[in-house]
């Protein structure tokens, strides 16, 4: 009893219990069960939902590298979707043209698009705020045009073509066995960045977010921090990528202009900036946001809103106004995003009925 | 070597540079004013363009007079996004408002093709004459009108500032806002003002790019490439704005004519622009005109 729950203060005593992953035995009872039972998924859900649970992971691992630029280190970043398409294109290239195996190449996709993230971070090293937007913005229109250029690498106009993901010679296919590969990774990526955030880096890169000149006078070096932290947005833009190639098995960068990479923010945002699962949350939240929509536009198929508004012939215009809508909702009125909602709830019924 | 190309590529840098030059300068007044990197710049022009050009083709108003009710609407469509929408953002990190209106550009551009359709829609005409024929070189009129309104609005806005009142509220409150408010200045009307101001010459430019290329949500890409030109001139300098928009104009132009003569790699004029900016923000990241007040870090 005493393991697992937290008193109403927060008494930390020991180092150690200050920087555990899991708070209490029962959120990490919980995670464990949350794992296990997501990987009952294939069994309980159909082909289409397995679908949208896959691009959830997918993005989500994306999601979560924008995170840590944007909400642990306080950085912006305008161009992560084109990392994410490195990835991809380096991952379909490593795995058809070198012929290494995808179980090898999407942590070298990953590594790959991270030093490329090095390199476009090296302004950041000595730009912030707005002058960093406008360079990633940059890198964004940069690196779309190298893929439309670099047949050799993208293949052009032509769509890359990227291997099945295989295991010990044994292809694995469809979306059911697929979707475990996804699982892995989200763990192993989730779990990094848990770790991450509570080692000396992690803390680091906080401390530049919070303010930069103590963090300075406390010996931190914001050079390193501030473009170790895009590299890490782009390592694991460069893994998503790298699991969208092999899920999809052709990658064009058609669609991953700055839209994308404002959906990505989006995420982050709705998710809540510095959350690890918040991320999660947000990247769910974007990417059902359309099957949402599409279902209230069937129920009101042939109702008088349907035809005012013409809903289903506008889907994709609609979408793309309630994203934008939602993201400045969530600045305006719930900046800390899902993440913030989610503890408020937890604490009404943890105190109840003694909220105060 | 073709001079003849390159003489018509570099008129058409002139009359496009000034274009930009214009957008530049309504960004460039937002963020002075009141500290907000326009994002939805490229929009206004949009939202501009389709006002005017439904008012011509769905209501047969004549142009004299859908221009004034364009811009009289542009005056208070501006005055609206900055109260409903940057209003509460003030005293917020600098990334929330850059979301914000990142999250407004969104909004707007999806909007306007949920009204609008996606179909690019041609202007209809407003002069007689296709061209006219200047020191031998055959330049279209609307080209001519274009530069001739870009000039006019950079003398309107430097009249502006430098003789009326409103313009020297301005000014004071980019100087120091506190300040300012204690002589008297109301910092709020002036933030609504500048946002007003700033939408209703970009969009006048929307108007002036329509009439030339027909309106399109491409119109939106303006307020993309007036990021290398406000760094280029330093984000805080008006005449750096009008400098710079000129310079990429040109540059993308220059760029073309390189490009299709000699390199064939084919779409360096849409990227040099960009490259220019990551080179300039990396060596002189306050641009030709700009205050060196940036912290390195």
């Amino acid at each position: 009893m005493a393991n697992s729950m937290i008193p109403a203060g927060d008494f930390r005593t020991s180092y150690a219990a200050d920087t555990t992953i899991f708070p209490t035995v029962t959120s990490r009872n919980f995670a464990i069960a949350g794992v296990l039972l997501t990987c009952a998924a294939p069994f309980l859900f159909n082909e289409y939902w397995l679908s949208l649970l896959i691009q959830i992971g997918i993005y989500g691992i994306a999601a979560l590298g924008l995170n840590v630029l944007v909400g642990f280190t306080g950085q912006i970043s305008i161009g992560h979707a084109a990392f994410f398409l490195f990835g991809a294109f380096s991952s379909a290239y490593l795995s058809t043209k070198i012929g290494i195996p995808a179980f090898f190449a999407i942590p070298l996709a990953g590594l790959v698009t991270a030093v490329v993230g090095l390199v476009f971070g090296l302004p950041a090293a000595r730009l912030k705020g707005l002058y960093l937007a406008i360079a990633t913005l940059a890198a964004q229109y940069i690196l779309l045009d190298f893929f439309a250029r670099a047949e050799w690498f993208s293949g052009g106009s032509v769509p890359a073509m990227a291997e099945p993901f295989s295991i010990f010679g044994y292809a694995l296919q469809g979306d059911r066995q697929f979707f475990y590969v996804v699982l892995a990774y989200v763990v192993v990526c989730f779990l990094l960045v848990t770790n991450m955030m509570r080692s000396r880096d992690g803390r680091a890169l906080v401390a530049v977010r919070d303010h930069y000149l103590s963090a300075e006078i406390m010996g931190i070096n914001l050079t390193k921090y501030r473009t170790l932290s895009f590299g890490i947005a782009a390592f694991f833009a460069g893994i998503g990528g790298a699991l969208y190639a092999h899920y999809q098995l052709v990658v064009s960068y058609e669609g991953f202009g700055i839209e994308r990479s404002i959906l990505f923010l989006a995420m982050v945002i709705i998710g809540g900036l510095g959350s690890v699962m918040g991320t999660l949350m947000g990247t769910a939240f974007v990417v059902l946001l359309p099957e949402a929509m599409e279902w209230i536009t069937a129920i009101l198929a042939g109702g008088p809103i349907d035809h005012a508004l013409g809903l289903k012939t506008n889907i994709t215009f609609l979408r793309e106004i309630a994203i934008g809508t939602i993201i400045i909702v969530f600045l305006v009125f719930e900046p800390d995003g899902l993440a913030h909602r989610w503890h408020q709830i937890k604490a009404y019924w943890k105190l109840y009925p003694f909220s105060h | 070597m073709n001079t003849q190309l390159l003489i018509q590529l570099l008129v058409n840098g002139l009359v496009v540079g000034t274009l930009y030059g214009v957008v530049a300068m309504s960004f460039v007044l937002i963020y002075k004013a009141t500290q907000v990197v326009n994002f939805a710049q490229g929009e206004l022009l949009l939202v501009g363009a389709w006002v005017c050009w439904a008012l011509m083709v769905k209501y047969q108003v004549p142009f004299y007079a859908a221009m004034p009710i364009t811009m009289i609407f542009m005056f208070v469509f501006g005055i609206l996004i900055q109260m409903v929408f940057l209003r509460p953002m003030i005293g917020e990190p600098i990334i929330s408002v850059i979301m914000v209106t990142i999250a407004l550009s969104t909004v707007l551009q999806a909007a306007m093709k949920w009204i609008f359709g996606v179909n690019p829609q041609p202007f209809p005409p407003i002069f007689t004459s296709q061209s006219v024929s200047l020191l031998g070189l055959q330049i279209q009129t609307v080209y001519v009108m274009s530069l001739i309104v870009s000039l006019a609005m950079m003398a309107a806005m430097a009249w502006f500032f430098q003789k009326s009142k409103h313009g020297l509220a301005m000014r004071a409150t980019a100087f120091d806002q506190q300040v300012a408010q204690s002589l008297g200045i109301s910092v709020k009307n002036v933030f609504a003002m500048s946002w007003a101001i700033s939408a209703t010459v970009s969009a006048v430019a929307g108007v002036v790019v329509a009439v030339v290329n027909g309106v399109s949500s491409g119109l939106s890409v303006y307020g993309i490439k007036v990021f290398p030109a406000v760094i280029l001139g330093g984000l805080d300098s008006i005449a750096g704005a009008v400098l710079g928009g000129i310079i990429i104009g040109l540059l993308e132009n220059f760029a073309q004519f390189v490009d299709g003569q000699y390199l064939h790699w084919g779409n360096l004029y849409e990227v040099a622009p960009f490259y220019v900016l990551i080179i300039i923000l990396m060596i002189k990241p306050y641009g030709l005109f700009g205050t060196k007040d940036i912290e390195r870090v």
